[in-house]
């Protein structure tokens, strides 16, 4: 059972690992994005107009109240589709190559959006309004009140929400070893398949799930810490 | 895509009893698990703890595949009576789903449970209530109360979980869709249909859960305060599905 | 559904990771990874099988830079189709229904299909396609999704079975193995593979090869998959298919790899 996770030829221990890398880094990036997306969306939502507003609630809803598997099967089927779709409104007809990592990143991306979009909203209205009456009341314009008020706050108060959405964002790239992405699931899966030893592989690939989890979820435990230095909390 | 209504409404059924049956045994082990973490017994509160930690901090799909294909690979496993319900990828499923919603439900349970203000305990205490008593009648049904927001989430949660069953052979919603496709090749008609399905599964439990909680909680209105609420549902009527979902 | 599409498409192209081919010196080549002796990974991680071999050999002889992509079972059809990679080759039997959606080169190798249950089953010794239709009634049968072998169960014994469908074969064996299904059909060849695994020594072949000859579904033969506008691939393909079943090549790699001769004759 242990050889069979050793480095090298006869061992899928490097293979694991590598799939372990790989899961780390379509998480960073989906994650990234997500956050670009969410920040947006939030900014939509609050401030946008109506069909703008409309928009991002149709996003964060159906996102969020459709299965990931499913939005991964259809971003994986339907984006390069679209893509050339798009380009042949262009007048441009060759096929156009779209990798499945994009794909992977994309698709953990839109879903960690969504949940960021809702971090950043819930972030943006726990700012009491008095101080945004008081920067009003100073003569500033919105712009100032955002970037002077709202934003210096904003990372403090959705620090603890953004930590969810990471872990999330960490465990739905899973999911996208469906698209054959050699990540951490889909190289657990092709070793068990080919070593009739699924108990083992899977367990192993929980174990290094759970470091990665693990690891991060203090990393952002450390950092609430930080960002709250200035606050005095009602209790300790 | 109208043609690939029927067929996908039709696992609907088998999504639906995934949800029901796992969300019913998690609810109540969760309680169980929460008591347990809550205990001052280290045996008792280390294992829930380490229960907790296991099933939060990996991915859902990791959890079912160790149960329906890791279960396989032990012959004392295929021996035992356990494999009655181990060889049905069905009840594979259910107790991967159960066993991680037990999890979750259990800390948003706790949550409820700690929410409970000491002076009601207290109170209870001084009319004589025994220690069960004050469990029973105070502190359960206020902390289910207060863990109505977050537990209608965890089922939503559950709802969209339960497409993973269609990885080990299940032929639920999603597994249809999947089967669809493999004939027809137009993925995003059928995902389209079945994530409205999807959807709408989910607009009725947030309903439900809604009303429920709406129900046990009268006191806290005025009349004021239900004008805001309505005026706050959103522009389509859509923020209050899913409104108070949290992340996980 | 035309402003998510074209919603998605925006973002898409912002992301530029889209680049067009120009001309055929490199192409990329879909399989699965997941169907021994065909395609699959060895414990070094390294993508191995008869459609390896062969695919590289195409590749030399065609004179063009080969890459593998992986891809799961499910989506090789839409893959293709999406531009992810250029050709299928991964065990794809060709039938009219795939040729409505993509074209076929050259059949390359033509095997039976094969029921597969413990060797001391209720089925071992069974011989025509009547009795073992008349013992599977009520049974649980596995097969891969998206397969011939899937669109025969379900043509053919769909009322009387229960289909249960696997994305991979793997998955396939793992489960006959642990006992989830009664029986499983698949192709000859990839029976022939893990009846050789220490696993697969319990289990046997029962009922009658079944053939395109006796059943449509099942296709004439394997062939490599293409985009049907693909008509220079398509002659590049089935010329150094050709040359390979005129030397004996593909001969000999088939039995390398299958200890049998699967080739087809060359159609042109």
């Amino acid at each position: 059972m242990i050889e069979l996770l050793t480095y090298g030829e006869t061992g899928w221990g490097d293979e694991m690992l590598r799939g372990a890398g790989v899961t780390v880094i379509v998480a960073l990036l989906a994650y990234a994005l997500g956050i670009l997306v969410g920040m947006v969306a939030a900014a939509g939502r609050m401030g946008g107009s109506l069909i703008v507003r409309g928009v991002v609630e149709v996003y964060t809803t159906v996102v969020r109240g459709v299965p990931e598997l499913l939005v991964i099967y259809l971003l994986f089927f339907g984006f390069s589709g679209a893509v050339m779709w798009v380009a042949s409104t262009f007048g441009y007809t060759d096929y156009i190559e779209v990798d499945n990592f994009v794909v992977g990143v994309l698709a953990v991306g839109v879903i960690s959006g969504a949940y960021s979009a809702e971090v950043f909203r819930g972030a943006i209205q726990a700012i009491p309004p008095g101080q945004i009456e008081a920067g009003k009341a100073v003569g500033m314009n919105g712009w100032q009140i955002f970037h002077r008020i709202q934003l210096p706050q904003l990372l403090r108060l959705a620090l603890p929400g953004l930590g969810n959405v990471w872990q999330l964002t960490l465990k739905d790239t899973a999911l996208i070893s469906v698209t054959g992405l050699a990540e951490l699931m889909r190289t657990s899966h092709v070793a068990s398949g080919s070593t009739r030893e699924p108990f083992t592989f899977y367990l192993a690939a929980a174990v290094l799930y759970l470091v990665m989890t693990t690891f991060s979820q203090a990393a952002f435990q450390r950092a609430e810490r930080f960002y709250s230095r200035g606050v005095r909390m009602a209790s300790g | 895509m109208v043609e690939s209504f029927g067929p996908i409404l039709a696992g609907a059924g088998l999504t639906v009893q995934l949800v029901t049956l796992s969300v019913s045994i998690g609810f109540f082990a969760g309680i169980g698990l929460a008591l347990a973490r809550l205990s001052p017994n280290p045996l008792l509160s280390y294992p829930a703890y380490a229960y907790v930690f296991f099933f939060r901090g990996t991915p859902l799909l990791v959890q079912l595949f160790l149960i329906y294909y890791g279960s396989s690979q032990f012959d004392f496993i295929k021996e035992s009576p356990a494999w009655v319900v181990l060889s049905e990828p069905f009840w594979c499923a259910v107790i991967a789903l159960a066993m991680n919603t037990t999890a979750y439900t259990s800390e948003i349970i706790r949550g409820g449970i700690q929410s409970v203000p000491w002076g009601q305990i207290e109170a209870a205490r001084a009319c004589g209530m025994s220690r069960f008593l004050v469990f029973r009648r105070i502190t359960m049904p206020v902390a289910l109360r207060q863990a109505l927001p977050g537990y209608s989430n965890e089922i939503i949660l559950m709802v969209k979980g339960s497409a993973l069953a269609s990885t080990v052979t299940v032929m639920e919603m999603t597994g249809i869709a999947k089967s669809i496709i493999s004939r027809t090749f137009a993925p995003v008609e059928v995902f389209i249909v079945a994530g409205s399905i999807y959807l709408l599964i989910n607009f009725v439990v947030t309903r439900v859960i809604r009303r429920l909680e709406h129900r046990l909680t009268p006191y806290q209105r005025t009349r004021a305060e239900l004008e805001k609420e309505e005026a706050q549902s959103g522009i389509l009527g859509l923020g209050s599905l899913l409104g108070r979902a949290r992340t996980r | 559904m035309k402003t998510w599409i074209s919603m998605a498409g925006a973002a898409g192209l912002a992301l530029a990771a889209a680049q067009a081919h120009a001309q055929i010196d490199s192409i990329k080549l879909g399989t699965e990874g997941a169907y021994p002796p065909y395609n699959y990974y060895d414990a070094s991680g390294e993508l191995i099988g008869f459609e390896i071999d062969f695919g590289n050999e195409l590749c030399r002889r065609m004179e063009v830079e080969c890459e593998w992509v992986a891809q799961d079972w499910d989506g090789i059809i839409p893959a293709l189709l999406n531009g992810r990679y250029d050709a299928i080759i991964a065990g794809m039997s060709r039938t009219d229904e795939r040729r409505e959606q993509i074209a076929f080169s050259n059949g390359y190798t033509t095997t039976p299909a094969w029921f597969v249950s413990g060797a001391e089953s209720e089925f071992a010794g069974l011989e025509t396609y009547e009795e073992t239709v008349a013992a599977l009634e009520g049974k649980t049968v596995g097969v891969q999704t998206a397969t011939i072998h899937f669109n025969f169960l379900e043509q053919e014994l769909g009322d009387s079975i229960e289909i249960r469908l696997y994305d991979t074969q793997d998955n396939l064996n793992l489960d006959l193995v642990a006992g989830r299904v009664d029986a499983a059909l698949a192709d000859a060849t990839s029976w022939t593979a893990f009846l050789e695994t220490e696993d697969g020594a319990g289990f046997a072949q029962f009922g009658p090869g079944l053939t395109g000859v006796d059943f449509a579904v099942f296709g004439e033969g394997v062939g490599i998959g293409l985009r049907q506008d693909d008509e220079e691939l398509m002659a590049m393909f089935n010329e150094a298919i050709c040359s390979m079943v005129e030397d004996g090549t593909l001969e000999a790699m088939a039995v390398e790899w299958f200890g049998f001769d699967t080739s087809m004759p060359c159609e042109q």
